[in-house]
């Protein structure tokens, strides 16, 4: 299978997306969407809701398609070739607002599922794996539990370990922390720190001022489906350039 | 500082427990409800005893002909006496056992899947469903290693029934399980098919299918090729039910959140495996309730199949009691073949309840 995929050369950094445009029928979600990412860049996108971020990092893994322009990430192009879109996927971690962890399926099960029937390991392998990422998040004594009988905090921390077992290239982040009780963000995101501190390449949608300014190495405003700033942490919330992202910082930080 | 100290747990107020006391709450809380409660005890009164006499106590349950009934009860006699039929139709007395054996090889077949502790219910499952279905035709139709042919139009009683019933179960879930997913496709072609097949299938009665089986197929088919009319039924039932059973699936598949979907697909997962592993196991979990009824209904609606000549449990029981010699045992012979239905569906009923308890993982996702 991997055979058939398409490399593409890939100097150009991890993601490469050029003059990428989306339309909702007719509604122009993303207006030529440019953006390079470099392996352990890590970059926090913000912006209104309905700025199209979360569209932008969901297109990363075709979880919504685009119709005009390209993306490639890791040196595949994303096309309607659906092999192409799986090996993507094998690449790149997602971890969703909502945590979507398969509340059928134990925690540790809901870790190995991946592992074992897209990556072929063996389960006993894949049950190692996973309990050394439940041991990352900090959570290996709940590995036989359902998901529903976790807290919120929980569930996104093993969402994060879930989406590590596949031991991913890239991860995407779709505000992972905006469904949690004020309580349990921290656990979370000190889960996210400890990661960026390992090197991941991370893309991650979040409100969290605090968290963009310690660990990302470059933020992203977008509004109205277009990337409006793009600047370093510091340049980006003490040297705001946009009249649009001061007003918009200025509603975020009080 | 103040340290805040959180007041200690109260047991609750009141004491409700007793007989006196849950009769009072839940029989005479009201002059209505008494009053309600004194009629319905009126109604037991009236009823139970009369129908325990008729089925007990004045019934005659020895004997071995319609003027051993001496009694005013009912005369089980008859029951005694046509067992054979009720249970296998005509299928030759000599040869039962083939059947007898076919049942008990389907109880220890199973029996392991229902066993908590066995490890390998997949692999088991699936061999039983291949190779059981085989031995149970091959003993039941024979023809094959020296055992001799019983034609379908022999079977019958409630064998006939637990045939009919579980090839149509066996073969509409899967069949309706794919067609439910069709149904949802993004691929136009297969989606178009399906909702085809399904509005087809839902929109003429069973016993219409049955009938078009049975008479008008064989006019379309060139001469000589012919069917077995059981066959026939029994691909008329599993097409017929297997798009109620989709219809059933889709709502279920409907009520998986799109969040489930997208994490399969996020991780790399490809249709059939998000399918197979994340999201039907959720959505069949929910509509157990659902598919359990269609199934019963299937149980009870294979008594149709007297329109094309087969004589199901209902059938032997209704012909049975045409028989001059035991004339009047109608009631008798439709108390019986009630209560034999009464205990499959109620055990379906009862299983299903008992797999969604098992299944509940309990939580909200």
């Amino acid at each position: 299978m991997s055979e058939a995929i398409k490399k593409t050369a890939s100097a150009e950094g991890i993601i490469q997306m050029q003059g990428v445009n989306k339309w909702y029928g007719q509604f122009h979600v993303l207006k030529d969407i440019n953006l390079n990412v470099q392996p352990g860049e890590r970059i926090v996108l913000c912006g209104p809701s309905g700025s199209g971020k979360s569209t932008t990092i969901r297109c990363l893994n075709r979880l919504e398609e685009h119709q005009q322009g390209r993306i490639v990430v890791d040196g595949v192009e994303l096309t309607n070739d659906i092999k192409q879109i799986e090996s993507v996927r094998r690449e790149v971690g997602m971890v969703f607002q909502h945590f979507n962890l398969f509340p059928h399926l134990t925690i540790l099960q809901n870790c190995t599922l991946a592992p074992m029937w897209v990556r072929k390991m063996p389960r006993r392998q894949a049950e190692e794996i996973a309990m050394h990422y439940l041991e990352r998040v900090r959570i290996p004594e709940q590995a036989h539990k359902f998901p529903g009988q976790l807290s919120g905090g929980q569930q996104q921390r093993v969402a994060i370990a879930r989406a590590l077992c596949m031991k991913p290239k890239i991860m995407l982040f779709d505000e992972p922390t905006s469904a949690l009780d004020p309580e349990m963000v921290k656990e979370v995101l000190d889960t996210m720190i400890g990661l960026a501190e390992d090197g991941m390449t991370m893309l991650c949608v979040t409100h969290e001022m605090g968290f963009a300014r310690t660990v990302a190495n470059r933020v992203i405003f977008m509004d109205k489906g277009e990337i409006v700033e793009e600047a370093a942490p510091n340049d980006f919330f003490d040297n705001p350039q946009n009249d649009r992202t001061k007003l918009f910082l200025n509603q975020i930080l009080h | 500082m103040t340290t805040h100290v959180f007041k200690p747990d109260m047991p609750p107020p009141g004491n409700r427990i007793g007989i006196v006391a849950w009769a009072r709450a839940n029989l005479f809380s009201s002059w209505l409800n008494t009053l309600l409660t004194l009629f319905a005890f009126y109604l037991i009164w009236l009823i139970v005893p009369p129908l325990l006499s008729w089925t007990i106590f004045d019934a005659n349950w020895v004997g071995s002909t319609q003027a051993d009934c001496t009694k005013e009860g009912a005369c089980w006699v008859f029951i005694q006496q046509r067992f054979g039929q009720f249970m296998y139709g005509y299928y030759p007395t000599g040869l039962r056992w083939r059947v007898d054996l076919t049942v008990w090889l389907a109880v220890v077949g199973a029996a392991p899947l229902f066993i908590s502790r066995f490890k390998h219910k997949a692999i088991w499952g699936l061999g039983f469903l291949v190779v059981y279905p085989i031995l149970a035709f091959t003993l039941l139709h024979g023809g094959y290693w020296g055992l001799t042919n019983v034609a379908t139009s022999q079977w019958g009683g409630l064998m006939l029934t637990l045939v009919i019933a579980t090839v149509g179960i066996a073969g509409a879930l899967p069949l309706g399980i794919l067609l439910a997913l069709g149904r949802r496709s993004d691929m136009p072609a297969i989606r178009v098919v399906c909702v085809t097949f399904i509005e087809f299938w839902r929109g003429v009665p069973l016993i219409t299918v049955l009938f078009m089986s049975s008479v008008m197929l064989p006019l379309f088919l060139p001469e000589g090729m012919n069917f077995d009319k059981l066959l026939r039924a029994l691909i008329g039932v599993i097409l017929f039910q297997s798009a109620y059973v989709a219809e059933v699936v889709r709502g279920g598949l409907q009520a998986i959140p799109k969040g489930q979907y997208e994490a399969a697909a996020a991780m790399g997962l490809g249709y059939w495996r998000s399918m197979g592993l994340v999201i039907l196991p959720q959505a069949l979990k929910l509509v157990i309730p659902g598919i359990v009824n269609t199934f019963i209904a299937l149980f009870k609606d294979t008594s149709l199949v007297i329109i094309i000549g087969l004589f199901d449990l209902l059938n032997s029981v209704k012909q049975a009691a045409a028989d001059p010699k035991w004339l009047g045992m109608a009631t008798e012979g439709y108390v019986f073949a009630a209560l034999v239905f009464w205990i499959f569906c109620f055990g379906m009923s009862r299983y299903s309840m008992h797999l969604e308890h098992k299944l509940d993982t309990g939580h909200k996702r």
